[in-house]
């Protein structure tokens, strides 16, 4: 870890001014728990650090309209201790859950969980976020069991990390984002692009723009996750799905299957969520729904089991959801 | 005079008993101090810098701009006896360390030394594929395979292996150096206290006399922390070059990448069998990898030595990682896996229970009788009967049980050991040897000899261990430290006494010979009445305390440790079919264990034993990329080990009895762990229907073993 400058602003416009407009310069700190292990091993080096934990506003959950706002250093034990969230988003309860490690989910925020790097292991042992040695590409090759079965034809062959992510696109989230130019709204669904050099990011927030928090619509959505995980705790899904619908009784409206740690971004299932409308949820359209999710799945050369667990994930998610 | 043989069981008091650690309070608290602990006046950091090549030449090695750095002290670069950089032979190879003020300073110093290579080549990475064979045969047989197959019904074959993995030791390799007037005293990570310092001299330029060692508490070695090593060396030169204290402990990626590995094994076996369960015949043709270095083939077949005939082959694949090292019986968790998971498959190619198929071979082992009633015991713990059903025949539904085991063997007799005993005049006693306490209990099982042997509460005796300065006790590797140091404390606590006795007699006018300790008394034998309390007997020792030194090897002879156990397994998993998952729920680990000090601490080796098999079981295994020969795991993270939501439940079962306690002292460290691969994959081909190959059995070989199984 190189020497860098720290400072602990108290507002968002303060945090703003501080940052720089080219990824690397400057991080913004929350919790920790992702950047200081980046920081650590030299996979970023910024000149200076902005830690949020003294913008006071950005913490906190609170019910404004018919949305749910979650400030985006609200911790994930704060998250998972909700009662809104408990009653409302059992699918975002899951995921953080999932996460296994009380101290994890006591220094963790949402914003960290949101914007945190991937995990890829040629990335985070120095090899880049592409994965390559010399120009030459390693993963495809290499030992790829815990990337990416969608969106993999480019450079990137990384999985998104992010557990809450696939639930906040599901539920139809919006993050709200403030720059130098003042504030904007993205949707969930629209925050996360595959990086197209080695100097971008996995997301569309820009280098100078803090993440102020998320805001998700309670419109009474079933919504359910699933992960395959191997250890029950302090250890990533190998797949993950989460999905919201509408459901009455009858048959299932406004469905959104989002699948996790599958592709460079959180994946949205278009062809699965239609499977899914209009139809009563039944095993069979369970079933088509799971197998519409991995019809399209591209797997690398050690990753195919994946392609049956994602199966299983959609099928358990939608269970869950209807439970 | 007391006598030197163990007590039988009415004069045991807290031989035997449940004893809880007596460093626990220490550890708990944070005041036991380990070698990362250890800071010194006016100290320095060291860190290494390792080639990110996996095969290279080094050929220049420049630290200037990093000696430049202030708060950059002494500079380290490896050079072979011929004085020229070494030749990298794996990513992480050390080429040169940095010492400074602060940790994070020598970070940063190691990221401005330049280093240059040529003859940069590509490495090889793959131990499991038989056309790589590199090393020489090894091969054993015994009677007439080719007849034997002949005489069989069915001729079971399969692939078998297990993937190298790492000593995974929480505590980092390391430690803490400082010369003082011209001697050299180091606080190290060790399994080996007494015979550390020797691999220092060349470094520190001093005889071992003048190297003081000492390690008081130790988080892990498992095999890997005998000797000095490279990293002792460094911060011994650089402590000699700067004339300040220097610290040197591994980080988590060196540690995996250089402190140890246990070799793979892979292969395939046949085996002959008679539909009664006789076994006729076994073929196997293993290869494996133990690094740059030498493969070994696991002994083979294990336990079922007296198979009548049988052939086996062994061959090395060299690959470029880290060196190999012994890892907590070595190669017998690989002999096991091989054998104990052919054996069910032979059982299962005749469609016989496991359980009888093992139990009807026994005779073909060591100890048909000890095993025999392990099984049972087992069996029972688990409710073989009431849950065992033939391969692959369960209830439908994604979520499928099934049972498996294994039964294993080690030596562990005591290793060499002398122990000195002092009882002072006013009633206090001191034992004193040069052993370490891995964590493994062995100040508190040295208390527990020397009171009981005294007649004394546990608390009312002191141990001194983990200085090279006290009497020389060996290593703590094959299981040898509780039958080196419980005999060594026996012999010389007992002659101690019997110092003290010849002094009491004549006061209490009974011979000494009829003398004993006993409920903190001397008194005639089973006569309290006709006695002292043991305070004032020690006061008639006037001014001069008694020093007896004990040695394994006893003063007269007597024989207090051997070697030789075996042990059982039995692992009850549920495999989820659909997404390739393996939960263990219970664990029943029984263990032969000869004469047992402490049960408390013998029932914590079987647990940290089951927990840390089941996670070779089903989690560890170094990963590189095959291109540049890089650890793509050496972390926590995707290195992965069981937490304690993995792990089931685990019931553990000590033999206890005459038959088993009369033999002496055991250690069992090692067959602690050699079972839990073997047991869990066939508790898992039973539940699926298939054989998942190779361990971990993660859940992508799971599911595959089941695609290509047709596993419905
Ligand atoms: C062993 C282990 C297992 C884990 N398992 C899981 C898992 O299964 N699923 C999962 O989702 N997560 C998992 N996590 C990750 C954990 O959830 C994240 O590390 C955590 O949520 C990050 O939050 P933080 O506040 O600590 O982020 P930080 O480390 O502070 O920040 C993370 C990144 O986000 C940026 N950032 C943070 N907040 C903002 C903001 N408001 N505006 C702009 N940028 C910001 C930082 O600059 C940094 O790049 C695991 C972590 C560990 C160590």
């Amino acid at each position: 870890m190189n020497a860098f400058e720290y400072a602990s602003p108290t507002s968002v416009d303060d945090a703003v001014s501080l940052l720089s407009d080219s990824w690397g310069e400057t991080e913004v700190l929350a919790g920790g728990t992702d950047l200081l292990t980046l920081l650590k091993q030299g996979l970023t080096a910024p000149r200076l650090v902005v830690s949020l934990s003294n913008v006071k506003q950005l913490s906190g959950i609170s019910k404004k309209g018919g949305s749910l706002e979650i400030g985006a250093t609200t911790t994930l034990s704060e998250l998972v201790a909700n009662a809104d969230v408990q009653e409302h988003f059992p699918a975002l309860v899951t995921a953080a859950n999932n996460i296994g490690s009380t101290q994890i989910l006591n220094a963790g925020t949402v914003g960290g969980d949101l914007l945190q790097r991937p995990r890829c292991w040629y990335f985070r042992n120095g090899f880049g976020l592409f994965g390559t040695h010399d120009g030459e590409p390693l993963v495809p090759t290499g030992d790829n069991r815990y990337h990416a079965i969608f969106g993999n034809s480019g450079a990137a062959k990384f999985v998104n990390a992010s557990s809450l992510a696939p639930g906040l696109i599901a539920l139809g989230a919006t993050l709200s984002v403030q720059g130098p130019g003042g504030a904007r709204e993205v949707k969930a669904s629209e925050f996360y692009s595959t990086p197209k050099s080695e100097n971008d990011r996995e997301y569309t927030l820009k280098p100078n723009e803090v993440l102020t928090g998320v805001s998700i619509p309670m419109q009474g959505l079933r919504n359910g996750t699933y992960e395959v995980r191997q250890r029950r705790g302090l250890d990533w899904p190998m797949v993950a799905a989460s999905v919201a619908f509408e459901h009455g009784g009858g048959t299932v409206s406004d469905a959104r299957i989002v699948l996790g740690h599958v592709a460079p971004v959180p994946w949205f299932a278009e062809k699965a969520s239609k499977e899914l409308g209009g139809k009563q949820p039944n095993d069979a359209a369970l079933k088509s729904a799971s197998e519409a999710a991995v019809a399209d799945a591209t797997p690398l050369s050690r990753n195919g089991y994946k392609v049956q667990q994602l199966r299983v994930a959609v099928r358990r998610a939608i269970e869950a959801a209807l439970a | 005079m007391a006598k030197l043989a163990w007590p039988g069981p009415d004069r045991r008091k807290n031989i035997g008993a449940r004893i809880s650690r007596l460093d626990g309070p220490e550890k708990t608290t944070g005041t036991a101090k380990y070698s990362y602990d250890m800071n010194r006046e006016g100290m320095l950091y060291a860190k290494l810098y390792q080639s990110p090549h996996a095969i290279a030449k080094v050929t220049a090695v420049d630290t200037s701009e990093a000696e430049a750095m202030p708060g950059v002290k002494g500079v380290y670069i490896e050079k072979d006896r011929r004085g020229e950089f070494p030749n990298i032979t794996y990513a992480g190879d050390i080429i040169c360390a940095i010492a400074a003020t602060s940790e994070e300073i020598a970070d940063e110093a190691l990221t401005k030394v330049k280093v240059s290579y040529s003859d940069i080549g590509s490495p090889q990475m793959n131990d499991n594929d038989p056309s790589l064979i590199s090393g020489r045969d090894q091969s054993k047989e015994q009677g007439d395979p080719d007849a034997g197959f002949g005489e069989a019904d069915a001729v079971s074959e399969g692939t078998y292996g297990l993937a190298c993995i790492t000593h995974a030791c929480l505590e980092s390799h390391g430690q803490m150096a400082e010369f003082k007037d011209g001697e050299l005293y180091v606080w190290p990570s060790t399994q080996n206290v007494s015979g550390y310092a020797g691999g220092l001299a060349r470094a520190a330029e001093l005889s071992a006399d003048k190297i003081h060692v000492e390690c008081q508490y130790m988080g892990g070695g498992f095999g890997s922390k005998f000797g000095a090593d490279k990293w002792g060396s460094i911060s011994t030169i650089l402590s000699k070059q700067t004339a300040k204290p220097v610290k040197l402990m591994l980080e988590r990626d060196q540690e995996h990448k250089v402190a140890g590995h246990r070799p793979s094994a892979f292969g395939t076996v046949k085996i002959g069998v008679k539909k009664d369960g006789t076994i006729t015949a076994w073929d196997s043709d293993i290869w494996g990898s133990g690094g740059m270095g030498n493969f070994r083939m696991p002994p083979l077949p294990y336990v079922f030595t007296g198979l009548p005939n049988y052939r086996t082959l062994g061959r090395g694949i060299k690959v470029n990682r880290g060196a190999a090292r012994a890892w907590r019986g070595p190669n017998h968790p690989q002999a096991a896996l091989i054998t104990m998971c052919a054996l069910d498959d032979a059982a299962h190619a005749i469609g016989m229970d496991s359980l009888s198929f093992f139990k009807k071979n026994l005779h073909l082992t060591d100890r048909p009788e000890v095993y025999a009633e392990e099984l049972d015991k087992a069996a029972e713990m688990i409710d073989w009967k009431g849950k065992w059903h033939p391969r692959g025949e369960n209830t439908g539904g994604s979520m499928r049980s099934g049972l498996g085991l294994s039964i294993h063997t080690w030596g562990g007799g005591g290793g060499q050991s002398d122990c000195a005993v002092t009882i002072n005049p006013d009633g206090s006693v001191v034992g004193r040897t040069g052993t370490q306490d891995l964590g493994t209990g062995t100040r508190t099982v040295q208390a527990i000899v020397l009171s009981d042997t005294l007649g004394l509460p546990v608390d009312k005796v002191r141990i001194e261990i983990g200085k090279n300065s006290l009497p020389a006790s060996g290593a703590s590797g094959g299981s040898t430290t509780v039958g080196g140091v419980s005999s060594s404390t026996r012999d010389a606590a007992t002659q101690a006494l019997n110092a003290l006795l010849e002094k009491v007699a004549p006061d209490l006018g009974v011979e000494a010979d009829k003398l004993e300790a006993w409920d903190g008394r001397i008194q005639e034998i089973g006569n309290p009445s006709k006695g002292m309390s043991w305070e004032q007997a020690c006061s008639l020792l006037g001014g001069m305390a008694i020093t007896k030194q004990g040695s394994k090897d006893t003063s007269d002879g007597t024989i207090l440790t051997v070697s030789g156990v075996g042990g059982v397994g039995i692992a009850d998993v549920t495999v989820d079919i659909e997404t390739g998952m393996v939960t263990i729920n219970e664990y029943a680990a029984v263990q032969d264990c000869g004469l047992i000090i402490d049960e408390k601490t013998c029932e914590s080796q079987l647990y940290g034993g089951t927990i840390m098999g089941i996670t070779y079981a089903l989690y560890e295994e170094t990963v590189y990329d095959p291109a540049t020969g890089a650890m793509l795991n050496p972390d926590f993270e995707f290195y992965k080990i069981a937490g304690l939501a993995d792990v089931g439940k685990i019931k553990v079962h000590l033999m206890r009895g005459p038959k088993y306690e009369d033999r002496g002292v055991v250690g069992i460290g090692e067959p602690a762990v050699i079972s839990q691969g073997a047991a869990i994959a066939n508790a898992v081909a039973n539940a699926i229907g298939v054989r998942v190959p190779e361990l971990p059995l993660t859940p992508d070989r799971v599911l595959d073993a089941i695609s290509k199984g047709g596993v419905a």
